[in-house]
């Protein structure tokens, strides 16, 4: 199977479903890649990801913005609850603090509030994550607050592979969908079929599998966890690492069943600790599996602190493989 | 290298296998062996496979532990003659440099290609080259050529082996799947124009099966030789279970459960392979693909193929492998069949025998060609 870059399997989700669906349009700030620089799509958009789309379906589904989400994104909803699939492109999540009024008050009550009538096949696309030296305005890992909030689905793909498939089914999803991209993944490369496929939501990917901790871990702490499980192995300790892949809805039963296979559990979150998808999930399994624990459960995230800027600084705030090595060893070490 | 010193090395399953794991010793250091001796198991992602002796001798040593995980390539073990000193043996250990390919890596090894073939793109693993005759091979329904991973490189001493990708299959692009049987065997020998392949020995497992009684009836010209295993279409009984099961499952559990069926023992079913079968399933089309072709073989839950009647007139020499623990087609369709066809039951195993049971098959398929044609 070819090695692709999580950024050209973005691009091939992308254009394969503006192939396939006339309605699928995409709109953001500079997604062009260059207008006004007199060469059109000379970058493909600020991160590379809508490379050659102007070229291919022409201005009127690809639309640059000006620097207004709260705008642009009301306009998506709009658009979808009429009709069309739009695509939006934020440069940045934290942006988004905008436009909350959009996204938690208009796109993600159209489906209940209309009694089920209408739909709203809108996806946002953002950046999230430190590790850019971007600082604390562009840097955060805001899923939480996105996946508090029912009527919006939230994606955080891992890999090459699941960010194709999760972004085609974002596409033809019917809801409004958060889709988050870590920027430190864009050039990781992995396996990814030409076709189109989707990865469904609410599917989590059980990533290894090991007898003595499950190790949770969302977006670009997957890659993180994976390292320390192998780590890890030479030292005699196997772990499971699961992938939610998607935080709402999530796959509570993979989640409880993986808890429970080892009964020691660790999570890890680039998110901030307080009321963050770590805190999340150890809720979850703290009441429903509770019996199968042999070990509190542990979290790793970053301190509840804003994202420096420094970079030693920056690498102090995030979670590490030797972070979650750690926690892997002090649970193991808990007697009971 | 001295020839009276034999390597056992970590051998290379499959495209992607680079390393794999000593799930156990067999025998011990100091006891003799020959050739077809199982010594060792390997556990890889995929499955967990038992390795036979390369030669005769006794196991002078295991320079691996059970449970250590080494590239593929890397020494496992030595076999040699009680009359080879110790001394040799040490410098040989000492001296062993893990073979890896030209690039450097372990990894690297033969790569899948599509080649067009008719009016199809057919997804083709090619090993092995040689005097005798080439072997093909075809998998079964919703499978790819994967199935094969311990069996084409053993086959690969003296020949060519291509293991296909059947259409909708594995890495061949979907198509149309309701022609059926025949239409599949129409894309099979497609596949040997397009590799220039004029006279083959066909190896076909489960549906592979019922393509390859085709395409001996159709094509008898072609195939040298037909080794079955486990068959489609030679009697009506089959598991429903599985086989709507795997269409239909898109989940992890789902699938592993659907899977499960294959073997006799359902724990053979690993995590790569639950996974390999979702990412084939998500494809767009290759549901819709599955469920078509299955409209073509089964109604109410019986198989709607009657091949059978066919098996006496073949003119290709058949054999037929089939495990007494098959759940998907019961081995009892392996009675009442034409004398000319050579029956080899295989006790305990399952429905996929070409990995529960590969050295025993690969010698039969082995043996096989080299009574007809070579």
């Amino acid at each position: 199977m070819p090695q692709k870059s999580m950024r050209k399997a973005l691009n091939e989700a992308l254009k394969l479903e503006m192939r396939r669906d006339p309605r699928v349009i995409v709109l953001g700030e500079d997604v062009t890649g260059g207008t006004g620089t007199g060469t059109d799509d000379a970058w493909g958009g600020a991160f590379g990801v809508t490379k050659g789309i102007l070229k291919e379906f022409g201005r009127d589904r690809i639309i640059d913005t000006p620097i207004t989400e709260s705008a642009f994104v009301g306009a998506a909803a709009g658009a979808a609850v009429t009709g069309l699939r739009p695509v939006v492109e934020i440069m940045f999540v934290d942006f988004l603090g905008v436009c909350f009024d959009q996204i938690f008050n208009q796109a993600a009550k159209f489906r209940y509030m209309f009694g089920g009538k209408a739909v709203t096949p809108m996806v946002l696309r953002a950046t999230y994550g430190a590790g850019s030296r971007s600082a604390s305005q562009h840097s955060q890992a805001l899923y939480p607050l996105f996946t508090h909030i029912p009527g919006l689905k939230v994606v955080i793909p891992s890999s090459p592979y699941d960010a194709k498939g999760l972004l085609i089914q974002a596409i033809r999803d019917d809801d409004p969908v958060i889709f988050l991209e870590n920027k430190m993944l864009y050039d990781v490369e992995g396996e990814v079929p030409d076709g189109a496929y989707t990865v469904p939501f609410g599917e989590a990917n059980v990533v290894r599998e090991g007898k003595h901790v499950t190790i949770v871990a969302i977006g670009r702490m997957v890659g993180f966890a994976m390292k320390a499980a192998e780590s890890l192995a030479k030292a005699g300790i196997e772990c499971t690492v699961v992938d939610p892949r998607t935080t709402s809805p999530m796959d509570e039963d993979t989640i409880l069943e993986m808890a429970a296979e080892t009964g020691r559990v660790v999570i890890v979150d680039e998110a901030y600790p307080r009321c963050g998808m770590a805190a999340d999930i150890s809720s979850l399994i703290a009441e429903k599996a509770f019996g199968a624990l042999k070990a509190p459960i542990l979290k790793v995230t970053p301190p509840h602190a804003s994202v420096p800027y420094a970079p030693s600084l920056e690498r102090a705030f995030l979670p590490s493989p030797e972070k979650i090595e750690a926690a892997v060893r002090q649970v193991m070490a808990h007697k009971g | 290298m001295s020839e009276r010193i034999q390597a056992i090395t970590m051998p290379k399953w499959g495209m992607t296998m680079t390393e794999g794991k000593v799930a156990g010793w067999l025998i011990e250091e100091g006891q003799a062996v020959k050739p077809g001796l199982e010594v060792i198991e390997i556990e890889t992602t995929k499955i967990t496979n038992v390795m036979e002796t390369p030669g005769s001798g006794v196991l002078r040593r295991r320079t691996v532990a059970a449970g250590e995980t080494v590239p593929v390539g890397a020494l496992l073990g030595v076999v040699a003659e009680p009359s080879v000193p110790e001394a040799e043996i040490a410098a040989f250990v000492s001296g062993f440099k893990t073979q890896t390919a030209t690039d450097g890596s372990a990894a690297s090894g033969p790569t899948a290609r599509l080649v067009e073939a008719g009016g199809s793109r057919i997804n083709v693993l090619s090993i092995g080259e040689g005097p005798g005759l080439p072997v093909v091979l075809v998998h079964g329904f919703g499978g790819d050529l994967d199935s094969w991973l311990f069996n084409q490189a053993a086959l690969a001493a003296g020949r060519a082996i291509h293991a296909i990708d059947l259409p909708s299959h594995g890495a061949s692009p979907i198509a149309d799947m309701s022609g059926g049987v025949p239409s599949l065997a129409k894309a099979v020998i497609a596949t040997l124009d397009a590799l220039g392949l004029a006279r083959v020995h066909l190896v076909g497992h489960s549906l592979g099966g019922a393509i390859g009684i085709w395409l001996a009836k159709s094509e008898p010209g072609r195939i040298a030789s037909l080794t079955l295993i486990a068959p489609g279409g030679i009697g009506s009984e089959i598991s429903t279970a599985f086989l709507e099961g795997f269409a239909k499952a898109d989940k992890r559990k789902e699938m592993k459960e659907a899977l499960g069926l294959l073997f006799a023992d359902a724990s053979a079913v690993s995590r790569d392979m639950v996974e390999n079968a979702l990412k084939y399933k998500r494809l767009d089309g290759a549901s819709e693909a599955l469920t078509a072709l299955l409209a073509t073989m089964v109604k109410e839950g019986r198989q709607r193929s009657g091949l059978r009647e066919i098996l006496p007139a073949l003119q290709p020499p058949t054999q037929i492998i089939w495990g007494t623990k098959d759940h998907i087609i019961p081995v009892e369709q392996a009675k009442g069949l034409p004398p000319a066809i050579a029956v080899h039951l295989l006790e305990g195993i399952g429905h996929m025998p070409q990995m529960e049971a590969a050295n025993e098959v690969n010698r039969l398929i082995l043996e096989h060609a080299e009574r007809n044609g070579g």
